[in-house]
């Protein structure tokens, strides 16, 4: 059924339509309307059989969510930025006992300095965690891919989280196709566990684990993201059957075809880009954008394949790691081992800073025409970064940088446009 | 031997022996046994016999593990969990924190328990138990019951703000506590639980206050009472049929309740891994360990000090408290009565506080760890 409805709210009444048993949340922006409209669900009975438990942290919730997967129950968390990193230990801990939880990460900065905006450091502080990350592009991609996060994390017994950049797509109401209760039914059966507390057949989960097997049991949760791998496309092509639309998989390719500089990125940034690639297209610069949905496991081969035939690749990035450089980017060139097709990092949309087409055209371009560096920060202010370097190597006691940057860009401000 | 005469004649209340399996119905029991709680069984009836004593004990925790020596933890935790298991008749599941009880328990082919286990992490024993707890009901399976249960550090410190939070919402837990008074796992380091003047890795029997300051630590039990849950009782390895008894006591009801059970650490105190129980005795009796139970906030028995003693006789069988006392070597150090001193006032003050001597208590014989009581709560047959 069309609906024009807040992204928030559209992930709540899907993942309320896989009907977990057992959701547990911590309030933080911009995650905060998806719990809210699950809990009323879980309140009014609408979900049921269903515990919605109100915790006192974010370790809380992941942890009130792996003792509920562990007992049998399906489960559901989201979080976003500082709340993800509060509950990193059990995000990882979730991951090494195998546990199916679904997650939506309501992608923001991290501080400090504090921000509440969206960009995807958050998500890629874990990426090593041994979830499966899927972005989504859309809030339609949003909705679809938690039905399809359920299917994938209990197959393969693994948890998986759906990115969706804060505010953008969180708070931004636009028409979603949601889909009824049968139809989610008849794609997602009742949670079988590989492994369950139960006192009929007990258990230990969660044993101590020595040099003599540690490796094989963190190689086997690599296998398991392999096994991901092969069944991403299969529960994208599934659900595109069932649902009649398309959603998942690995990566999506746009005006690739004879594309000689073709854009990575994730998430709803992709909106931009497309439009700004279709007015570079128009001009007669052949750019193509590849969109990659899912993160982790990464789709290596199916990026060679979309990319092989580009002169170069720019890749598009609202995280870096600091000291080096772009996280995703270094994932792409690794996945072009071999094939001499050089990779630009363009930094962008840090702290919810806006990604403009302008912006990004002018960064096409000089691609294009083979100027684009190895690494570039969109939209960068050098004014307001030369001026904290002077007064830093000015005197010793500079002050805090993130009030000297903020009282600059306020004065400066009214001289730039 | 010989020793058990007048203690199962004073068991019997008349001086009558009984025989074995006979109750001394609608009297107070009073006694002491000597030895091992075996003979102490045999003067009950078999309903108020020790789980520990009955064929049918579930071994939650069985042989096998690597727990040091008389260690209290081992003990506890396989006393504690038995009795649940009976409650809840076997439908159980346990969520264990990081600490020594996980560590010893569970790297093959040592795995030792024989219920559902999980364990998560050092920090989110309770959350997790909760989680556990609101599968089971999402479920519709009340009947299986959930325990949680941590060290002292996994409790009282990095498991607090998690503990707090299940005890706020009064889920459906009962998290034990086994408090041996340090971070054992980690080599005998100091936490909000390690009692003052205890030397441990990180508070040495150094300097002008030498072991842990005064002033300083949690009393978790009076915590858990702040937050008006429905049992909290404190209980020690000592006592057995005490401790049965507030394990089964709390599994009776529901939402959240706490048994902060006392588990001496022969390897962490420096104590003889045979003085486990005498120490856990002892602590009671010397007033630095009240055992009680607490309903809603409000403490509703306590176990009487039967002839109190001096915290010296506790303190002394502990190499942790060795730079307290002086030694008789020429020229040895003199040690600090005053830290004793300041140690007695604070077993002084629990006794005024819970009201622990009690005059009209019978006069057992003397305490001195080769014997044991019952609480008056399981000597009057409420068991
Ligand atoms: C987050 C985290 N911090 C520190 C540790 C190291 N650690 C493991 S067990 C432990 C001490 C456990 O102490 P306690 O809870 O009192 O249990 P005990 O071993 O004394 O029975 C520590 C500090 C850890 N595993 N995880
Ligand atoms: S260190 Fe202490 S708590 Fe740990 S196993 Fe040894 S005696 Fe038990
Ligand atoms: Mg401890």
């Amino acid at each position: 059924m069309l609906r024009q409805i807040e992204g928030s709210r559209a992930v709540a009444e899907v993942v309320s339509m896989c009907r977990p048993e057992v959701v547990c949340a911590y309030p933080i922006s911009p995650q905060t309307h998806i719990i809210e409209a699950v809990g009323r669900k879980v309140k009014s009975g609408e979900l049921a059989p269903c515990e919605f438990i109100n915790v006192e942290s974010e370790f809380a919730a992941m942890s009130v969510s792996i003792g509920a997967s562990a007992a049998g129950a399906r489960a559901y968390t989201a979080t976003a930025s500082q709340g993800l990193l509060f509950m990193i230990e059990a995000v990882f801990n979730a991951a090494g006992l195998g546990l199916p939880i679904v997650m939506t990460l309501a992608n923001r900065a991290i501080g400090a300095p504090i921000n509440i905006w969206n960009d995807h450091s958050d998500a890629m502080a874990v990426r090593d965690s041994g979830w499966v990350q899927l972005f989504a592009e859309t809030n339609q991609d949003a909705a679809d891919l938690h039905i399809q996060a359920f299917r994938l994390a209990e197959e393969v017994s693994l948890p998986v989280m759906v990115c969706m950049d804060g505010y953008v797509l969180t708070h931004a109401v636009e028409r979603v196709d949601l889909p009824g209760q049968q139809e989610v039914d008849s794609f997602l059966p009742p949670y079988v566990p590989r492994q369950v507390l139960d006192p009929s057949e007990p258990v230990s989960i969660g044993a101590m684990v020595g040099p003599e097997a540690f490796e094989e049991v963190r190689y086997l949760a690599h296998v398991r993201q392999l096994q991901a791998l092969e069944l991403i496309p299969e529960v994208a092509g599934e659900f595109a059957e069932h649902f009649g639309r398309p959603a998942g998989g690995f990566v999506r390719p746009y005006r690739t075809e004879g594309a000689e500089t073709i854009v990575v990125a994730m998430g709803s940034v992709l909106g931009t880009i497309k439009d700004t690639v279709d007015a570079l297209r128009e001009k007669g610069t052949a750019v193509g954008v590849l969109g990659i949905t899912s993160f982790r496991p990464f789709p290596g081969a199916a990026l060679r394949d979309g990319l092989a035939g580009a002169k170069r690749v720019v890749v598009v990035e609202k995280a870096f790691s600091i000291g080096f450089g772009g996280v995703l980017s270094t994932d792409v060139a690794m996945a072009l081992t071999g094939l001499s097709i050089p990779v630009s990092t363009v930094v962008a949309g840090l702290g919810g800073r806006p990604i403009m087409g302008k912006s990004l055209a002018a960064v096409f371009v000089d691609a294009d025409h083979g100027r684009l560096g190895e690494l570039t920060f969109l939209d960068l202010r050098k004014d307001l970064i030369d001026k904290e370097l002077a007064r830093m190597a000015d005197r010793r006691r500079s002050g805090p940088t993130a009030e000297n940057v903020l009282r600059d860009a306020q004065s400066v401000l009214p001289s730039l446009t | 031997m010989t020793d058990d005469a007048p203690a199962i004649a004073r068991a019997v209340g008349t001086g009558a022996r009984t025989t074995p399996g006979d109750s001394p119905v609608g009297q107070p029991v009073k006694f002491y046994q000597v030895g091992s709680f075996a003979a102490g069984n045999r003067l009950l009836d078999e309903a108020h016999r020790s789980v520990q004593s009955t064929l049918g004990r579930t071994n939650s925790l069985t042989s096998g593990h690597r727990a040091c020596q008389g260690c209290g933890e081992a003990l506890g935790a396989r006393y504690a969990l038995d009795a649940a298991m009976r409650a809840a008749q076997g439908r159980m599941a346990v969520v264990n924190a990081t600490g020594c009880l996980e560590v010893f328990s569970t790297p093959y082919p040592e795995t030792s328990w024989q219920i559902p286990w999980l364990h998560s992490l050092f920090g989110n024993a309770p959350a997790v138990a909760t989680g556990v707890a609101a599968a089971y009901r999402a479920k519709g399976r009340d009947d299986v019951r959930v325990v949680g249960q941590a060290g002292d550090g996994g409790t009282v410190d990095i498991g607090f703000g998690c503990l707090s939070g299940m005890f706020e919402r009064n889920d459906d837990v009962l998290f034990i506590c086994y408090d041996n008074e340090a971070y054992m796992n980690t080599g005998v380091q100091r936490s909000g639980a390690t009692p003052p003047g205890a030397r441990t890795a990180t508070t040495e029997a150094i300097g002008r206050e030498p072991g842990n300051p005064f002033g300083q630590g949690k009393d978790m039990p009076r915590l858990a009472m702040a937050h008006q849950i429905p049992y909290v009782a404190t209980a020690t390895v000592a006592e057995l049929h005490d401790l049965e008894a507030k394990v089964e006591k709390a599994m009776s009801l529901r939402g959240a309740r706490y048994i902060h059970l006392f588990v001496p650490c022969p390897l962490g105190w420096g104590s003889a891994p045979h003085d486990t129980i005498r120490l856990a005795r002892l602590v009671k009796e010397c007033g630095l360990f009240p055992v009680f139970e607490a309903e809603h906030g409000e403490v509703t028995s306590v176990s009487k000090i039967r002839r109190q003693v001096p915290v010296e006789d506790y303190l002394r069988l502990q190499t942790r408290y060795r730079h307290l006392f002086g030694s008789s070597e020429p020229g040895g150090s003199e040690g600090r009565p005053d830290i004793v001193e300041r140690i007695q006032r604070i077993a002084d003050a629990n006794i005024r506080r819970l009201g622990l001597l009690d005059e009209t208590l019978d006069e057992g014989p003397p305490p001195d760890g080769s014997g044991g009581g019952l609480s008056d709560r399981a000597a009057a047959g409420v068991l």
